[in-house]
């Protein structure tokens, strides 16, 4: 079976956990720039004269989609990777991917998701 | 007749387009600080001043402003079309350029003035109200008052008011009416329960930058001479606005961080300020007009805004309104013959009578431009309709008004 995780971090966490993923051999994603807050509620910004609140913050969201047995080790390098310890380190999310079909070749499935050293194909250790 | 100055006419010249620029240079600022949704429009507010006054000031603006005076109040229509106003130099007015390019340069203020207005009405405004008011608005209030000011005969000017380039003409009339326009159209959906953040401060900080750079064109020209006291204008003109940066970041320090906004909006006062005193105080009154004007603005706007009394939406009477009224008294203080001897001495020079004939012309302007202001505002209301539709507010004025949008 397939899973996607979305991960949301902090902006200036991406390469990080760019990095540290490459590292274990995720080499397809998706990065997206989105707004939001969790517990960390907002920021305060300096205006013309004096301070105001904002609260949705700058966030990056990550998409990648990899076989379930690589699931618990992406996740923890992504948690490493993105922690600081502080309110606003983000969130992850797990769902269930019904079917991947690659463009270019029409490979459905596991197939689809292959490439050339990543980390099914790795030798593991 | 007078003979032609190379050296004066080319300097006004220069200083017609370095005014002209700061139009653009307001737009930028505006559009800066509005939300995305509206950048264009706002944009447009300021640019679309440059094609409609241009038109108005030749076919009857100029004429009413500086035609032959009737009864201190108005000038008379001997100059439409710029009929008459040509190479000869008029002598009441500036001896040694070509009449024209007096024309010219005083077109350039008249455009800017109701660009300033806009800030007030930014994202709500409908656009074909708005070119209908900013037409009424040049031709009653404007070119009325920039006649008893600067118009040979108008009454202000008889009385002896010193405005050397339009602290009352174009800051309290234009901080006044926008006063007006905001009571009158109401503030913005959401205004004081969400922020609205500036879509691309780094415009603003464009926009100041120019705007500081025409100055010199709209005070250093407005001694219509290629001359020391045109030097002594762009010296303090440059002063106030240093001087007034300098503390607005020191405030907004005071309050959290030097915020960029804040001190491009420090300098901007500062300039405001400074401008009907350019050519009449020394550099160190500059100084501190500029100085002062920074606390006198950004308190305004922390009690205006802190508030939620009223959505003006950019500031501009707190910024125009009395930064050109503080510059309008403070040349009443600082005035001194040292400087210019077309001048006066004022209050801190032994002369308080000129502190007081200040304080009569600028609260006359001030309740002129804000008296009818309302009135043309109301009845628009009334007839056309100020605002857009609550939808139409909600996506966003460069969709709604002009189908346009400013980044795809």
């Amino acid at each position: 079976m397939t899973k996607k995780i979305e991960a949301i971090i902090r902006e200036e966490k991406l390469n990080d956990v760019k990095d540290a993923l490459r590292e274990i051999g995720i080499v397809g994603m998706n990065v997206f720039e989105i707004r939001g807050h969790g517990r960390q509620g907002g920021i305060t910004l300096t205006g013309r004269t004096g301070t105001y609140q904002v609260d949705l913050l700058p966030k990056v969201q990550l998409n990648i989609v990899l076989s379930d047995h690589n699931v618990e080790k992406t996740v923890e390098t992504i948690r490493r990777a993105a922690m600081t310890g502080q309110e606003g380190d983000g969130i992850i999310f797990i769902y269930p991917v019904e079917d991947v079909i690659r463009i270019r070749t029409g490979e459905r499935g596991r197939e689809a998701l292959m490439y050339e050293g990543d980390i099914d194909t790795r030798r593991p250790g | 007749m007078d003979t032609i100055n190379s050296g004066d006419t080319a300097w006004l010249l220069v200083s017609s387009a370095l005014v002209l620029m700061m139009t653009p240079a307001l737009a930028f600022f505006y559009g800066g600080m509005v939300r995305k949704k509206n950048v264009l429009s706002t944009l447009n507010l300021s640019f679309i001043m440059m094609a409609l006054i241009s038109i108005q000031w030749l076919l009857y603006g100029y004429s009413l402003a500086f035609g032959t005076d009737h009864g201190g109040l108005i000038g008379g229509l001997d100059f439409l079309g710029l009929a008459g106003v040509g190479a000869e130099p008029n002598p009441d007015y500036a001896a040694t350029v070509p009449h024209l390019a007096f024309a010219a340069f005083q077109m350039m203020f008249a455009i800017i003035t109701p660009a300033l207005i806009t800030g007030a009405f930014v994202e709500r405004v409908r656009f074909r109200t708005f070119l209908v008011f900013s037409l009424l608005w040049a031709t009653l209030v404007y070119d009325p008052v920039c006649h008893w000011v600067w118009g040979n005969g108008g009454i202000l000017r008889r009385l002896g008011a010193l405005d050397f380039a339009g602290g009352t003409v174009v800051h309290i009339l234009a901080g006044f009416s926008a006063l007006a326009f905001a009571m009158v159209i109401g503030p913005r959906v959401g205004f004081g329960k969400y922020p609205f953040e500036p879509a691309n401060i780094p415009y603003a900080v464009l926009g100041a930058g120019l705007l500081w750079m025409g100055w010199f064109g709209f005070n250093g020209g407005s001694a219509l001479a290629a001359n020391g006291l045109a030097v002594h204008a762009l010296v303090t003109t440059n002063t106030a606005a240093a001087a007034a940066g300098l503390v607005w970041m020191f405030l907004s320090w005071r309050d959290n961080k030097p915020s960029v906004l804040g001190i491009v909006t420090g300098a901007v006062v500062g300039l405001v300020a400074v401008t009907p005193a350019a050519g009449f105080v020394t550099p160190l009154a500059a100084l501190l007009i500029g100085g002062l004007a920074a606390p006198i603005s950004y308190y305004a706007i922390k009690f205006i805004k802190g508030r939620k009394l009223l959505d003006e939406s950019l500031d501009v009477f707190a910024c125009h309104g009395l930064g050109g009224l503080w510059g309008a008294l403070a040349t009443g203080l600082f005035a001194t013959l040292a400087v210019n001897s077309a001048g006066a001495n004022g209050l801190f020079y032994g002369n308080p009578r000129q502190f007081l004939i200040q304080l009569v012309a600028a609260a006359a302007s001030a309740a002129f431009a804000f008296c009818l202001t309302f009135v043309i505002a109301k009845v628009l209301n009334a007839t056309m309709g100020l605002r857009v539709t609550e939808k139409e507010e909600a996506v966003g004025l460069d969709i709604s008004e002009h189908a346009e949008r400013a980044y795809a």
